[in-house]
């Protein structure tokens, strides 16, 4: 009967491995148009005036700009500076500013290339320096989106007595997080039925918060439902908002179903990446190998959008130090404005150095938080439901989204226990704002813990109902159960049960102050990675990877180790070949020939063990998981490579061209 | 080693192709161009792959449908500038025999295997990851060996026993590459997935060569979720059985 810790199999499985499982672009809805968006080439600038050219039979297209927009044209998430459509001024290359919609798919391409934009340029800027700097002010009134302050003890005193300082800065580039399905949605909206749009998302309460705005609509007359979905990695968070609203817009003006799905290039070139950041770590140690002081200046580049900069930047702030004992640390940390498209939320990475070790080989030691940062998980007031069918089997509500990470197996594993149930008879109802509460967004490796935990509490909600009307006594069989539901909904109707998310007890978070217990629990681990480095080529490879981590009680093993094993692959990619090449705030290689990901070929198996050490507050004893792997990998790596080579690395990705650079200047 | 001189064969007619491609003057040039220079890379790879591993009749389709698909897309562009009205496409008659099943279809030239499977017989199992051959989430069987339908033209795959994902298991019993691909864990968003198992199928009857491995053999398909240590392990496991 006992489900945890067992690898049950994954819910969605049989349909993924027989191609039945239905992404969004397998969808067609009768009457369908396809929709495509006209975007900026210029960074900055001013819009002069819009024609449309060439042999096309334009009114047979349906054309949505600004103006047509029922709403407030600005994409509502944390600050509402984005819009949907440029209105005059463009910020980013990119950036939307009309949108077409015909049936025929290769007749809309063609209209899109025949659009005219005639945009005035303006100055812009694009390093952090050159924002920093303030070199044009692009955003606000000093370019800077968010900035925070973190002092503990006193660093200045510190420098006096140290035995060794050391000093360094690190830069880490863009990272494409290069989901194999492309972004896209459907959508059908009128003013008379509101608006629904099926889409690849995260986050689908993200994208109903919107379209609320976006359209100026109640609550109930907008429904968004998550279809199977092909990897986020957190490229999936915000931008579906984006293209859900396009998408909207189409159909509200046309009167018949949109469907956006982006190409390849497009998804590359305009949805969000991961920032890129500068560090400088200033660190006191003692002889006998103390940390006596650190202190560290920390900026990543947003965009030209604040989007989730914010967010990014609390969690960078507080994993700045790592995960050592200091008693005097001061952080500053600032997220900037340059004219590139936003940069979003990625499965975080830190680059923290740590010693060397043998030849060729390196280690790093980390720790991640779970959940959101401060006091995020208190305004989330994540909610999640339960329902009993007549014949015992139960449902979960909740609006976290399987995005292969296996959260449907997991939340009916802990559902399973908790009700000592059969895993076969729990269901997870699929993401769909109409019918499910708001559990808040699927980010920051909260899903096992903060929201498997309310899983956990709403079914158990469903068997106080059972017992406390009688129908259920202390040790049941799954026969008992069904015969109890049966007779409950009989006599009440429905039987549901909500759980809403509460602080455990002893963590406090102080946002004015910026000091307390930043996450409920962190994931704490050790990896170690082996290198070869071609002295020919100067190509690294990894041989080895090692992966250990305490991230509380395993729920499913295989599932676990594969979200590690799926993190290192992604870092390995990040760390070595990676490379978003820009050219006036343009991705210019956005393609997965020149933009190169790892194949089976370039990742070594992957090593993976967990300690296990169950916590309090988890679902049977769990923490999350998901963004831990790409925190620690870059850094072993990297020490690896320092370790073979001699040379330091302070930037990632480490092309062979660096590496050529870097041990040229050791050497000679 | 004969796949290395028919590989250079090729590269030296592609070469020639390609400068032929590139004198061409007015409309369009420029993209052809660009076309070129970007895909170089990754057509040479891929070409490699393709002998390497579906020996030469396979590889010499799939250049040539290669050829025809680059030919196509410059030409239609070239056309549509000057008139771009949709009605005066033409359209060729072509049976496409997918799972078993035959369709006839009327076709324009340019429309990829990937498209016509995807969009004229109802099997949306293949996915569409890049359009490019650079992904693999299109690999499909044609007459056994594994090919991007997304570089393949339907209209060169006339007649031709086309295999997808859904045509894989018997009946509700799942090819054991499928249910080894469950045990092992080898995917997770499953994007990739049906282009993974059709590929390690194609493998299967192909072998690897001496020399290389698995990683390599299945080196053509991408997984961002990073769950090749899955992948292989089921591959290894349905091929132990197989020796
Ligand atoms: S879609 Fe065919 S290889 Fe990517
Ligand atoms: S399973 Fe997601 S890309 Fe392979």
């Amino acid at each position: 009967m006992q489900t945890i810790g067992r690898p049950v199999p994954r819910k969605e499985g049989r349909d993924k491995v027989t191609g039945q499982a239905r992404y969004v672009d397998d969808l067609i809805f009768p009457e369908m148009l396809y929709g495509a968006t006209v975007r900026s080439a210029v960074a900055r600038g001013r819009i002069k005036k819009i024609s449309f050219e060439g042999n096309i039979p334009w009114d047979e297209f349906t054309i949505v700009t600004a103006k047509d927009i029922p709403g407030e044209n600005c994409v509502a998430l944390i600050l509402l500076d984005q819009p949907y459509l440029a209105d005059e001024f463009i910020n980013h290359p990119e950036e939307p500013i009309l949108l077409l919609a015909h049936p025929d798919k290769h007749l809309l391409e063609e209209a899109r290339r025949n659009v005219q934009l005639e945009i005035e340029p303006l100055p812009a800027i694009f390093t952090l320096e050159d924002s920093l700097n303030r070199k044009e002010i692009i955003w606000g009134e000093d370019n800077l989106f968010k900035s925070y302050k973190v002092e503990k003890g006193n660093v200045d005193e510190v420098w006096q007595s140290a035995d060794f300082i050391i000093e360094g800065e690190y830069e880490t580039g863009a990272q494409e997080q290069l989901y194999i399905e492309n972004n896209g949605v459907i959508a059908i909206a009128s003013p008379e039925d509101g608006v629904t749009v099926w889409g690849s998302m995260q986050c689908p309460y993200y994208v109903h918060k919107a379209l609320l705005k976006l359209f100026g609509l109640p609550e109930d007359k907008i429904r968004v439902v998550q279809v199977e979905t092909g990897g986020g990695f957190g490229g999936k968070e915000e931008y579906p908002s984006m293209i859900a609203g396009h998408a909207a817009l189409l159909s509200w003006k046309s009167g018949r179903p949109v469907k956006i799905v982006y190409d390849r290039a497009e998804d590359m070139a305009s949805t969000t990446k991961r920032h890129p950041s500068w560090t400088k770590h200033r660190t006191a140690v003692s002889r006998d190998g103390k940390l006596l002081g650190m202190e560290i200046d920390f900026v990543i580049d947003g965009g030209a959008y604040a989007t989730l900069s914010a967010v990014v930047l609390s969690r960078g702030t507080i994993h700045a130090a790592g995960p050592y004992s200091c008693p005097n640390v001061r952080i500053k940390s600032r997220a900037v404005a340059t004219n590139a498209p936003p940069h979003g939320e990625e499965r975080f990475a830190e680059s923290n150095k740590t010693s060397r070790q043998k030849k060729g080989m390196g280690f790093a030691s980390f720790m991640h938080g779970a959940g959101f940062t401060g006091s995020g998980e208190k305004y989330l007031e994540s909610v999640v439901g339960a329902e009993a069918t007549a014949d015992g089997r139960v449902r979960i509500l909740a609006a976290s989204t399987e995005i292969g990470q296996g959260t449907n197996t997991i939340f009916a594993q802990i559902a399973a226990e908790a009700l000592r149930l059969d895993y076969d008879s729990i269901e997870v109802a699929k993401p769909d704002t109409g019918a499910v509460p708001n559990s808040g967004p699927t980010v920051a490796s909260r899903t096992c813990m903060i929201v498997g935990k309310l899983v956990e509490s709403a079914v158990l909600g469903l068997k106080q109902t059972l017992s406390g009307s009688g129908l259920l006594k202390e040790n049941y069989t799954q026969e008992d159960f069904r015969q109890a539901c049966r007779s409950y909904i009989e006599q009440h109707g429905a039987l549901k049960s909500y759980s809403k998310y509460k602080a455990p007890p002893g963590i406090n978070w102080d946002d004015e102050k910026y000091e307390g217990d930043a996450y409920g629990a962190y994931a704490w681990a050790v990896y170690v990675a082996e290198v070869t480095i071609d002295t020919v080529t100067y190509e690294a490879r990894v041989d080895d990877f090692v992966a250990v981590q305490e991230v509380g009680k395993v729920i499913h093993p295989i599932l676990a180790a594969g979200q590690i094993e799926g993190g290192v692959a992604q870092a390995i990619g990040y760390t070595l070949f990676e490379n978003v090449v820009w050219k006036d705030g343009r991705m210019i290689n956005n393609q997965m020939t020149n933009y190169i990901i790892p194949t089976a070929a370039d990742i070594p198996p992957i090593r993976v063990f967990f300690e296990e050490n169950p916590y309090a507050y988890g679902p049977a004893g769990a923490k999350g998981i998901g963004e831990l792997p790409m925190d620690g990998a870059a850094p072993a790596i990297l020490n690896a490579i320092e370790n073979a080579t001699g040379a330091s690395i302070n930037h990632i990705p480490l092309m062979p061209e660096s590496l050529i650079e870097a041990l040229g200047g050791e050497s000679g | 080693m004969g796949w290395e001189t028919e590989y250079e064969g090729f590269l030296a007619m592609l070469d020639e192709a390609d400068s032929e491609l590139l004198a061409t003057e007015g409309a369009g040039s420029e993209e052809i161009k660009a076309f070129l220079s970007e895909d170089g890379e990754a057509r040479r790879r891929f070409l490699k792959q393709a002998l390497i591993a579906g020996g030469g009749v396979a590889a010499a389709n799939l250049l040539l449908s290669y050829r025809l698909n680059l030919f196509a897309q410059t030409v239609e562009s070239m056309a549509s500038r000057s008139s771009s009205t949709v009605e005066s496409a033409v359209t060729i008659p072509i049976t496409l025999r997918v799972n078993g099943k035959t369709h006839a279809l009327n076709l324009e030239p340019q429309v990829t295997l990937l498209d016509a499977i995807r969009e004229r017989t109802g099997l949306t199992g293949s996915k569409k990851g890049c359009d490019r051959g650079q992904c693999g989430a299109c690999t499909v069987l044609a007459d056994g060996h594994r090919i991007n339908s997304c570089l393949a033209l339907a209209a060169a795959y006339d007649g031709v026993e086309i295999t997808t994902i859904e045509g894989l298991a018997n009946g509700d019993q799942l090819h054991p590459l499928q249910e080894a691909f469950i045990k092992h864990d080898g995917f997770q968003c499953g994007y990739c997935t049906p282009g993974q198992i059709m590929s390690a199928a194609g493998l299967l009857k192909e072998g690897c060569p001496t020399g290389m491995g698995v990683r390599e053999c299945m080196s053509g398909n991408i997984c961002r979720c990073g769950a090749y240590n899955g992948i292989v392990a089921a591959i290894e496991e349905v091929r132990g059985r197989q020796a």
